[in-house]
């Protein structure tokens, strides 16, 4: 580390002591994109709009964008114009473990930040507000949770969902037959194509999947949201060097309005891949996170 | 020596602090926080499926197989591509893409009412397993026809021809001189097949039935503990894998065929 | 049936198929060259190293590659960053093929070694009595001849490896099968994509198992 630190400019120098910290002091993620020059960004492949593919197989989403908002400013940070941004993809499954080993830096997709996650990974200041609600066809007869006795229910693998499920499940002896599908477009195929009367996921990520699917207009989002989930961007516990800056990215886009418009594209604009519309007014809890971010677990909200 | 013992806690803190990770191999008897489970019951209930999902697809490949081998050993040569165009396309397909055919796309085909017979009234564990052992069966069957086919034709054609000049049928040919001597010489392959088969169960966890792969996975998730459940879960392959090994050695050695060169 | 989709996604297609070629010539050339180690140490005289070689090979002929390839993906990393100190990002591709390499090296082992063994003796004893050392021996001498009669079950294995780099679907890297799976359910029809992928599969399989077979007997001594 000491090689380039004697090589930056002087001028530099001074300027990255106001800033984050000079080479030589940096560490955990930061001295890694450093050191290899490389920031790696996990992308989820049907988080929708939050985090998925496009037609050529290329990460976007409004997760996505702010994971790059963050990317930017590490490189404006680290004084690394040439930053080169990495994909890693990432199921509800794989996420937390290759977020501890290294593989990638920062996941911004739809993962709640609660307290049993908090003791494996950090996250930044909140980016969405949503709950766990059921999605159904509308002639399906379910109207809330407790319909859903004995019946077939598909979750993702991963999420807080399929805990909170599998959880009711035995708690009041419901007698639900759980699928937990791979990720979020196996849990759908599951629904369109029968298998199951309802998928239990957060309402967003349900509105979102209606958009591709072939008549959005067969399904209903239902019942009482069972939880509050706040999502936020996962990076490696004990790095606040890092969170500082993933932090001040996300506060940044706050501020300065550009997350209305970040909103607006993905909410209430037609998405990829089908140019549909989620039509999905910012709730009032968002609201309030922009208005006064925080990085509390969803327990506490 | 307490100072010893210091710099080991200093170590192992150390360890942890580097690698993010908290150590905890009693995780297996803590609740799972779903009903009144530990984890380590999710290991149990996930190698009966395994279990389960071999032994009962190994037992049709067997029989599809044994049929579809004699099928390629016969004379009518619209048998013997039946039997061969089986086994080129289940053997050049992978099982994965097989596994998804059969869960995704083959209960689409059914008429309707076995449409929601399949899909509604079973549980999607029991119609996963369905999909599964139909999967692993079928596919397992190709590689069965080949070893019997094997079998058959290293057998010398004179004792065919000998058993066909005493008068028998072809059907007592096969059974009272072809098949026995023939799985008598293809325990080892079949064996590495049945071996196998317990090996390939692990796809289903990726159609969502909770086998031992999938409860791994889920334990590791649930706990964060995913070194000591990865562990747990290939020491129970390997030890699985070598006491079916030594049970097929024992079957092996009773069944040999005196008077080969493996016989006694 | 609509196959409308799919000649639009073609070039989509084709980088993932070419990930999963690089995956899988990769993975020969690994597996093979430490396939051929773990074969030396099995037939060596060293006690020690041909059972280390062969634990090597029970090992990891018995647990299922879906688990070797969750190993190296969510596991192995963690253990390189305890060793190093930092965050060691392998990345799926390497994490996946080091696991086929050290998966497939104890199958082609296997291989290897009956190929070695089905080399009469007195040819290596020959190539002692001239003065010739071990490595010349094995060099020169048995392994170019066990190599000529094993081809044909190398290259079987290998396209059996190329149905098995499908796996790589369960830590989501971008392979043929994940990346046909992944643009039928964006573009809503995942069962042509499917479909599609295992006829790619097996006319790719099918037509090189023929060819390998033509070379068996070519190569027949």
């Amino acid at each position: 580390m000491s090689k380039s630190f004697k090589l930056l400019p002087a001028a530099v120098l001074a300027f990255s002591m106001i800033s984050v910290s000079s080479a030589a002091e940096l560490t955990g993620t930061l001295k890694k994109i450093k050191e290899t020059g490389a920031i790696v960004l996990a992308h989820r492949d049907a988080a929708i709009p939050f985090s998925y593919l496009d037609n050529d197989q290329k990460p976007i989403g409004y997760s996505w964008e702010i994971a790059n908002a963050v990317a930017e400013r590490v490189s404006k940070e680290l004084n690394m114009p040439s930053l080169v941004v990495r994909t890693n993809l990432v199921t509800a499954q794989t996420r937390i473990p290759l977020i501890q080993n290294g593989t990638v830096d920062l996941e911004c997709g739809s993962t709640t930040n609660n307290v049993e996650r908090q003791r494996q990974v950090d996250f930044s200041v909140g980016i969405f507000v949503t709950g766990t609600r059921l999605l159904t066809k509308k002639t399906s007869g379910v109207k809330d949770f407790a319909d859903l006795k004995s019946k077939n229910v598909v979750t993702t693998a991963g999420t807080t969902a399929e805990r909170l499920l599998k959880a009711m499940n035995a708690d009041k002896q419901m007698d639900m037959n759980i699928i937990s599908a791979k990720d979020h477009g196996e849990s759908f195929q599951m629904l369109q194509s029968g298998r199951a009367s309802a998928f239990i996921v957060d309402d967003v990520i349900e509105a979102g999947l209606m958009t591709i699917s072939k008549n959005p207009s067969e399904w209903a989002i239902t019942g009482k949201p069972q939880s509050v989930e706040n999502y936020g961007c996962m990076l490696r516990k004990d790095d606040p060097a890092f969170k500082k800056v993933v932090d001040d990215a996300i506060k940044d886009l706050y501020k300065s309005g550009a997350i209305n418009k970040l909103y607006a594209k993905w909410f209430l604009h037609p998405i990829p891949p089908k140019g549909l519309n989620m039509n999905f007014p910012m709730s009032k809890e968002l609201k309030a996170l922009i208005a006064k971010p925080t990085d509390k677990p969803a327990e506490s909200l | 020596m307490p100072g010893g013992r210091l710099e080991c806690g200093h170590a192992r803190a150390y360890l942890e602090d580097s690698m993010n990770y908290h150590w905890n191999w009693n995780v297996f008897f803590q609740p799972t926080g779903i009903g009144k489970e530990i984890y380590l019951d999710w290991f149990v209930t996930g190698f009966g499926w395994t279990v389960a999902v071999a032994l009962v697809a190994w037992v049709i490949a067997l029989a599809i197989g044994s049929v579809l081998g004699v099928m390629r050993t016969l004379p009518d040569s619209k048998a013997t591509s039946f039997a061969s165009a089986y086994v080129a396309l289940f053997r050049n397909v992978p099982l994965l893409v097989q596994l998804f055919v059969w869960y995704f796309l083959v209960p689409d085909w059914l008429p309707e009412s076995a449409q929601t017979w399949f899909k509604q009234d079973l549980s999607p564990t029991t119609s996963a397993y369905i999909s599964v052992v139909v999967c692993l069966a079928l596919f397992t069957a190709a590689r069965v026809c080949e070893q019997v086919r094997t079998g058959i034709q290293a057998l010398p054609k004179g004792q065919s021809h000998a058993a066909l000049a005493m008068g028998f049928s072809r059907v007592q040919i096969y059974r009272h001189v072809l098949l026995p001597q023939a799985f008598r010489i293809i325990i080892p392959p079949l064996t590495t097949e049945f071996l196998a088969i317990f090996k390939n169960s692990s796809v289903a966890s990726l159609i969502g039935l909770m086998e031992l792969l999938a409860q791994t996975k889920q334990t590791a998730e649930f706990t964060a503990n995913i070194f000591e459940a990865f562990t747990l879960a290939t020491v129970i392959y390997f030890v699985l894998n070598m006491s079916l090994m030594k049970l097929m050695g024992r079957v092996e050695d009773r069944l040999r065929v005196p008077g080969l060169m493996g016989g006694k | 049936m609509d196959f409308s989709q799919i000649l639009p996604a073609l070039p989509g297609l084709w980088q993932g198929m070419a990930l999963t070629l690089q995956l899988l010539i990769l993975a020969v050339l690994g597996g093979v060259a430490l396939g051929t180690l773990i074969a030396l140490g099995r037939l060596s005289h060293h006690r020690l190293l041909a059972s280390a070689a062969k634990l090597y090979v029970n090992y990891f002929r018995s647990i299922p590659l879906l688990l070797v390839i969750s190993w190296f993906y969510l596991v192995v990393p963690l253990v390189l960053q305890w060793l190093t100190g930092n965050p060691s990002p392998v990345g799926p591709f390497t994490s996946c093929l080091v696991a086929f390499v050290m998966f497939e090296a104890a199958y082609f082992a296997e291989i290897v070694r009956a190929g070695i063994q089905s080399i009469p003796k007195g040819q290596a004893g020959a190539a002692y009595a001239i003065g010739m050392s071990y490595g010349q021996v094995m060099r020169l001498v048995i392994l170019p001849q066990a190599f000529r009669k094993m081809t044909p079950l190398l290259l079987q294995q290998s396209i059996i490896l190329f149905q098995d780099t499908s796996l790589v679907y369960a830590v989501g890297l971008m392979d043929f099968l994940n990346t046909a799976r992944s643009k039928g359910d964006i573009i809503g029809q995942p069962d042509q994509f499917l479909l599609l992928a295992g006829a790619v599969y097996f006319v790719s399989s099918f037509a090189a198992s023929a060819l390998v077979k033509r070379l068996q007997q070519r190569l027949a001594i």
